[in-house]
């Protein structure tokens, strides 16, 4: 059965300040917020900036990001209906959107 | 605009990639390695949950030419033998490599284990245990690049085009995503170790970044693409109930282990009706059991989401708990119970047979150029033999950077001119964007279900024809020029740039699939559906004045040997 999950997801650069988009997400039982976020991209903004690269696997391990206040993988996090609040790591440096520095130091590309 | 310079260029952070920077920096050079995605987690090699060949003689006395005669025989005689070759008789040294790299090979009475897997005629294939192969040699590499002096790691950089400078490769250039600058890459010899094209399909066992970038910018650079028409599917691909944290192609070693029964709506075990009789053991060769499944479903004893019922209803939970270890725990959190419920599978894009030519010594045939891992076409020819992927991966690496070493060592460091790669960073100018807003996301997906609908593993002429206009008409709408952004970490541009790629190799694959008028391993056509001897031959591709030009050669002939 489709229900819908409404996403309040934080944006924002380096250099501006941070807005709150609100986006309603359709999904059956079982969808990842990952495959929210990626729904949203292809539907209505695919500005929104969210690091991943394997998708479903749980593998790759970049999909980090803060769930209502908690830490987690956006590709095991389970879609509910109602609010959902999504934002970048806190503790870690802002690059864009939902999109932090996580690489390890010597693995960056100094700009 | 980053300047970086080094002697060897390794483009891709997978196995081949890591393995191939290992290699180059052994031999003195300095590295710089490469990935659009993090060090060692992107890719195809960190999702490999299953099994590595090897004639090892670990479980049972082998020999790498028992080991080459499967590969040859899987590959339906269309495969590059001396590449094969080279995989099987190498496979050995890597895996060894690799174990006094502490990896873990699964092991029994101190013994590395094997199992047999199909396709093969004895026990084989190498494994870590719980699902954990890729993740373990991703770990295990990663801990190995970081040991060795010369190797300057990069992430988040995604590498758009080869820079050509007199006919040869003098390094690349790309963006790096964080910051939105270009970067130049400037090397005296160049590895693309990008994998393969699966993620051209809807549904893949692939990450993010398997476009068939590598195929792309070595077309655009000079080089040679082959065997573009065989991807294989994987047969029983997870497809319902939706499941996240676990690699769509888990089942395979459990089936393998526990004989997981594949039946049809009807309940009815329906793959030896295709050519294969399986008699109670796991014998059916990928490409048979994905048509198996195809053809059920057309002939409407699917299952509801579309594909086939993989059960171990029959097999007692205390056994399963055994083979399946922590997994059966994690299959539990997406509330599938395999001693009550059959799961649903069906075919999904997993592995590409083709991608740039190389000789055995990894080189393409542009000077300078090289490449390593499933983003080499030939070894395989027109269907891979399972666990052969992560042999090519070590097997490539270690002999692509080891070439390449050597070409930097004799060739010393080039000297870009103001020229070299012009119109490619013009194309990174953020000055240099349209000012209508496309939502590129969407391109993508819908390239996706061209590919999926009119280009997957059974095909028509009909068929074939209408995805060719289909490509014509989301190349149309993505125009010359990217779209505009955000300006750091640019998922739009991005997407822009991979759609360049992702259209280009698509083009490959329908045109090599149009011509191939028979059917051959992964590639079936319902209006030729027999193989023929005639078309014992490689199709090859190169790219001049942005035109896309095939011929065929006699299947592995050398080398610059003759076109058929």
């Amino acid at each position: 059965m489709t229900q819908i999950a409404r996403l309040h997801i934080h944006r924002a650069s380096p250099d501006s300040e941070t807005r709150v988009e609100t986006f309603d997400v359709p999904f059956e039982d079982g969808y990842s917020l990952l495959d929210g976020l990626r729904w949203i991209r292809a539907t209505s903004d695919a500005t929104l900036a969210v690091r991943y690269s394997c998708i479903n696997a749980n593998a790759c391990k970049e999909c980090m990001m803060e769930l209502d206040g908690d830490v987690v993988y956006a590709c095991t996090a389970r879609l509910r209906p109602g609010d959902m609040h999504v934002a970048p790591l806190r503790k870690k440096a802002l690059i864009q959107d939902l999109v932090t520095e996580i690489a390890p130091s010597d693995e960056r590309l100094a700009p | 605009m980053i300047r970086l310079q080094s002697d060897v260029l390794v483009i891709g952070a997978g196995a081949a990639g890591m393995y191939a920077a290992i290699a180059a920096a052994r031999k003195g050079c300095s590295v710089h390695l490469i990935d659009r995605s993090l060090i060692g987690r992107g890719g195809a090699t960190v999702m490999a949950q299953m099994t590595v060949a090897v004639a090892l003689g670990s479980a049972c006395p082998d020999l790498a030419q028992a080991h080459l005669a499967d590969t040859l025989a899987a590959g339906r005689g269309l495969c590059d033998e001396g590449l094969s070759q080279l995989l099987c008789e190498k496979g050995p040294e890597r895996i060894r490599e690799l174990d006094e790299w502490g990896v873990g090979w699964a092991r029994k009475d101190g013994r590395i284990t094997q199992a047999h897997a199909p396709g093969h005629d004895r026990a084989r294939c190498v494994y870590v245990d719980f699902l954990n192969t890729g993740p373990a040699v991703s770990r295990t590499m990663r801990t190995q690049l970081i040991r060795i002096d010369g190797i300057r790691r990069i992430g988040d950089v995604v590498v758009t085009d080869i820079a050509v400078q007199d006919g040869a490769a003098v390094g690349a250039v790309g963006v790096h995503l964080g910051s939105g600058e270009a970067v130049t890459l400037e090397a005296a010899s160049t590895i693309i170790a990008t994998g393969g094209l699966t993620r051209l399909y809807r549904r893949n066992s692939a990450s993010l970044n398997m476009g068939g970038d590598g195929y792309a910018m070595a077309l655009r650079a000079g080089a040679e693409l082959i065997d573009m028409e065989f991807v294989q599917f994987f047969p029983i691909g997870h497809l319902a109930p939706r499941l996240i944290g676990m690699d769509p192609i888990m089942w395979d070693p459990f089936r393998y282990k526990l004989g997981g029964r594949l039946l049809n709506a009807q309940g009815e075990e329906f793959a030896e009706r295709y050519g294969q009789n399986e008699a109670g053991t796991y014998a059916l060769t990928r490409d048979v059991a994905t048509y198996a499944i195809f053809k059920e479903v057309e002939a409407g004893r699917g299952s509801p989401a579309g594909g086939a019922y993989l059960s171990f209803t029959h097999v007692p939970a205390a056994q399963l708990r055994e083979a399946f270890g922590p997994v059966i725990d994690r299959l539990a959190k997406n509330g599938i119970d395999l001693t009550t419920t059959p799961v649903e599978v069906a075919p999904i894009a997993h592995y590409h047979m083709g991608g740039i030519r190389v000789d055995a010594a990894m080189q393409t045939c542009v000077p300078g150029l090289f490449a390593a891992g499933e983003a080499v076409g030939g070894a395989n020819g027109a269907n891979r033999l399972s666990g052969n992927a992560l042999t090519e991966a070590f097997v490539f690496g270690e002999r692509a950077g080891a070439t390449a070493a050597g070409n930097a060592e004799g060739r010393g460091r080039p000297v870009w001119r103001d020229t070299t790669a012009q119109p490619e960073l013009a194309l990174l100018d953020r000055g240099n964007r349209t000012s209508v807003p496309l939502n590129t996301a969407a391109l993508v997906v819908e390239l996706q279900a061209l590919m999926a609908d009119k280009v997957g593993p059974f095909r028509t002429g009909p068929r074939l024809l209408e995805a060719a206009r289909g490509l014509d008409a989301l190349e149309q709408q993505m125009g010359s020029r990217p779209p505009p952004g955000s300006a750091h970490y640019d998922m739009v541009l991005m997407d822009w740039l991979d759609l360049r790629n992702m259209l280009l190799v698509a083009r490959t694959v329908v045109l090599a699939a149009l011509a191939r008028t028979e059917s051959r391993g992964a590639h079936q056509r319902e209006d030729f559906p027999e193989p023929l001897a005639e078309w014992e031959l490689n199709q090859v591709f190169s790219f001049k004045e942005r035109k896309l030009a095939l011929r065929q050669r006699r299947a592995a002939a050398p080398v610059g040997g003759v076109a058929a």
